[in-house]
């Protein structure tokens, strides 16, 4: 029956072998699914609590601990000096703005082209944007000589009378990063609204009076629910174009440089794409966490979800191995003696291992894997794959930043960056502040927009055309 | 290009992008590396001393330095040495790229200033220096006694956090500036020294007005073994090196 009900099925339905694979065709009571997400929220276990307050510990000390340290005694704890002038934060900063870039980014465009699969990660990935924000927000002041004054970079009337220059690409990114930490809690806060209705209406105690406060009075009238769509749809069509200008923005930061293999007139769309990868690999690494450790998260976070993100994937992994090899071959074949250096640098140089790992995390090990359909759908195979891709980002931010600054045009002043303790304890410690901000908002904020998954549900059924089964979507707006 | 000339700090704007006012010349034919001018310039301008383990990694804070550089392959192998101080480039790549007006081209003077009190940190002008010649406070490096009563009463002290590099001694060229003004004269060529050339035994190092065709580091600038640090990146520099077929002369 099922063979025959599969060899029926018209080609472009055959993708899944059964169409309840797919949430949207799983439907399950609006209730019943409002429950599950309300529930989720309030059950965890005494392991949740134990790593919760390891990773509060270890911000506690690790991240804010040594960043007074490193405050108090100067960035000469840190690993930088002449002329690698910008570090491991600087590192930190690049890759905290791709993860999160891409958080948004992902979610607006799975929206916008309705993919379908889209209904029940965009709300981890909206999260992905605020919290990647913040740790990079962090990690500008980690690199700060002197953070106390960081405020002189804001353009406010000031007693001083001096006016922040706006040349220079700091003060782009600076305008840049602030924009994107607004835009994308607002992206995040929209589509949150309607959950946090349906919060309120099912909790008591201080979880109301919460819930009252955040859902901002929305009450789901028709005027409600077409304000609110026509916001989600602005916002999502806009991210997109802010995601690609701000990362490139960040790019500046160094291709506007004089230094010889920052000077690349590619690095824009590298570092969108660079975004990109790290950023859908972030998502799938989390979702994974989140499924397996999360109550009822099974049902909402499937193989099938992370079959498609893994395609997605496939096709960034490609798209970035076409960047870097753009932003190798033009240097290596313009033959300047410097830029010959930083490639050779690359390979040769103490960094070396980071150069190969980054290639073969980013591209081969995806390459090689993520064709297969089963692969896709094994989520702790996909969680390797997507931290591993992870890891060989940071390794490419890394050859980028410091790894780079090496060479400069005055020879006599080449010397080998050596990462200090002070700057992978605070790495870490950004790591387990976004881990942590994790944690606690999954206490009191659905991870899962059940409205969505509802909505998406609601315009996607399963219809029988003789004995074959046929899955079908409608187009609602 | 109305901006630019809004904002005459950071801009190539005709006032700075010319031939500049106060210049060097410093013959590396001459010197012999002996570092006295590193040691008059950590005097005059109150420089930290860092300490072993910094300095061996990078973070000296020398203004000017001696780069040593061997030629040829052993037994045949000769040193020459190239003091490389802030060359005060016209078009200087330090200056758009600070967010806080930190490092600017000074108007009265044209050469390039670093405002300790606005700088924040961010390191940007270090590393877009093609010169490698600023130099960053990574600490807050102390003086044991008795050194800090031989604090040039003239310079700032910089604290941690902030980045600083070469004035061409601007307090000098203040001093002689108003003594002048107060003699109601023009000044010397030759009267404004700045404290590596004063402390040079070779007298590798001039300094002087580079737009009067006549003074000494003028006429020095013309000879035919003068050139430019990284001449091509288009920065304008204000010092130029004298350098013959070989080292220490023999060949000059």
């Amino acid at each position: 029956m099922a063979a025959m009900a599969k060899a029926m099925q018209p080609a472009h339905a055959g993708e899944l072998e059964d169409p309840r694979e797919n949430l949207l065709y799983d439907p399950r009571p609006r209730s019943e699914m409002n429950d599950m997400v309300m529930d989720a929220m309030q059950t965890a276990g005494w392991k949740f609590w134990v790593v919760t307050i390891v990773l509060a510990l270890f911000v506690l000390i690790g991240l804010f601990g040594v960043w007074g340290y490193l405050i108090l005694n100067g960035m000469g704890v840190a690993g930088v000096t002449r002329p690698i002038y910008w570090g491991a934060f600087l590192v930190d900063v690049v890759f905290w703005i791709g993860i999160s870039h891409a958080g948004a980014f992902v979610s607006a465009l799975l929206r916008v082209f309705k993919t379908g699969f889209h209904h029940a990660i965009t709300r981890v990935a909206e999260f992905m944007a605020v919290f990647g924000i913040i740790q990079a927000g962090l990690s500008v002041f980690f690199h700060m000589g002197r953070v106390w004054l960081f405020y002189w970079m804001i353009p406010i009337p000031n007693e001083r009378g001096i006016w922040p220059d706006f040349h220079s690409p700091l003060m782009w990114d600076f305008m840049a990063i602030t924009t994107y930490m607004i835009v994308s809690t607002l992206y995040l806060i929209l589509p949150l609204i309607p959950d946090l209705a349906m919060a309120r209406d099912r909790s008591t105690g201080w979880r109301k009076k919460l819930y009252r406060i955040l859902a901002l009075g929305f009450r789901g009238t028709e005027g409600d629910w077409k304000h609110l769509r026509a916001a989600i749809k602005i916002f999502s069509f806009a991210m997109i174009p802010v995601m690609v200008s701000v990362t490139t923005v960040v790019s500046w930061d160094f291709a506007l440089a004089t230094r010889a293999g920052w000077s690349s007139t590619v690095f824009g769309p590298f570092f969108v794409i660079g975004a990109f990868h790290s950023g859908v690999a972030a998502l799938v690494v989390i979702l994974v966490l989140i499924r397996s450790t999360m109550k009822n998260m099974k049902y909402f976070i499937r193989p099938e979800t992370l079959d498609a993100l893994g395609k997605l994937m496939l096709i960034i992994s490609m798209v970035w191995a076409y960047f870097y090899f753009n932003d190798y071959m033009v240097p290596w074949y313009g033959g300047d003696s410097l830029e010959r250096l930083v490639l050779k640098f690359h390979e040769t140089g103490p960094f070396a291992w980071m150069f190969y790992s980054m290639l073969i995390f980013n591209a081969v090990i995806p390459w090689a894997l993520l064709w297969n359909k089963k692969i896709r759908r094994m989520p702790w195979v996909m969680f390797t794959i997507g931290l591993l891709i992870v890891v060989g980002m940071w390794f490419e931010r890394f050859l980028i930043v410091p790894g780079t600054l090496t060479i400069s045009t005055d020879p006599f002043t080449w010397r080998v960056y050596q990462i200090s303790w002070v700057e992978i304890s605070l790495t870490l410690g950004t790591l387990a502040f976004f881990a942590l901000l994790y944690l606690i908002v999954s206490r009191f904020l659905p991870f899962i927009s059940p409205w969505e998954v509802q909505e998406g549900q609601a315009s996607h059924t399963i219809r029988k055309v003789g004995k074959a089964t046929l899955p079908s979507a409608s187009e609602i707006d | 290009m109305t901006t630019q000339t809004k904002i005459p700090e950071t801009s190539i704007g005709q006032s700075t992008a010319g031939q500049g006012k106060w210049g060097m010349v410093i013959d590396q034919d001459m010197c012999t590396g002996c570092q006295a001018c590193v040691a008059a310039c950590v005097m005059e301008n109150n420089i930290s001393f860092v300490g072993e383990d910094d300095l061996a990694y990078g973070r000296g804070m020398h203004w000017i330095r001696i780069e040593r550089f061997w030629q040829g392959d052993f037994p045949k192998v000769s040193s020459s040495f190239q003091p490389m101080l802030c060359q005060q480039c016209g078009h200087a790549p330090c200056e758009p790229v600070c967010p806080v007006y930190a490092s600017v081209q000074s108007a009265a003077e044209e050469i390039n200033l670093q405002v300790y009190n606005r700088c924040v940190g961010t390191r940007y002008c270090a590393n877009n220096c093609p010169y490698q010649v600023r130099t960053f406070n990574w600490r807050d490096y102390t003086r044991p006694e008795p050194l800090n009563n031989q604090l040039n009463p003239d310079v700032t002290v910089r604290r941690m956090g902030v980045m600083e590099k070469c004035t061409f001694c601007i307090q000098r060229i203040n001093a002689v500036e108003d003594k002048a003004a107060s003699e109601n004269r023009q000044i010397k060529d030759g009267e404004m020294v700045p404290a590596c050339a004063q402390a040079c035994p070779a007298y590798a190092i001039t300094f002087g007005r580079i737009d009067d065709p006549n003074s000494k580091v003028s006429q020095k600038a013309r000879d035919g073994r003068g050139f430019m640090a990284l001449e091509e990146l288009g920065t304008l520099p204000r010092v130029t090196y004298l350098k013959g077929g070989s080292s220490h002369g023999s060949n000059g």
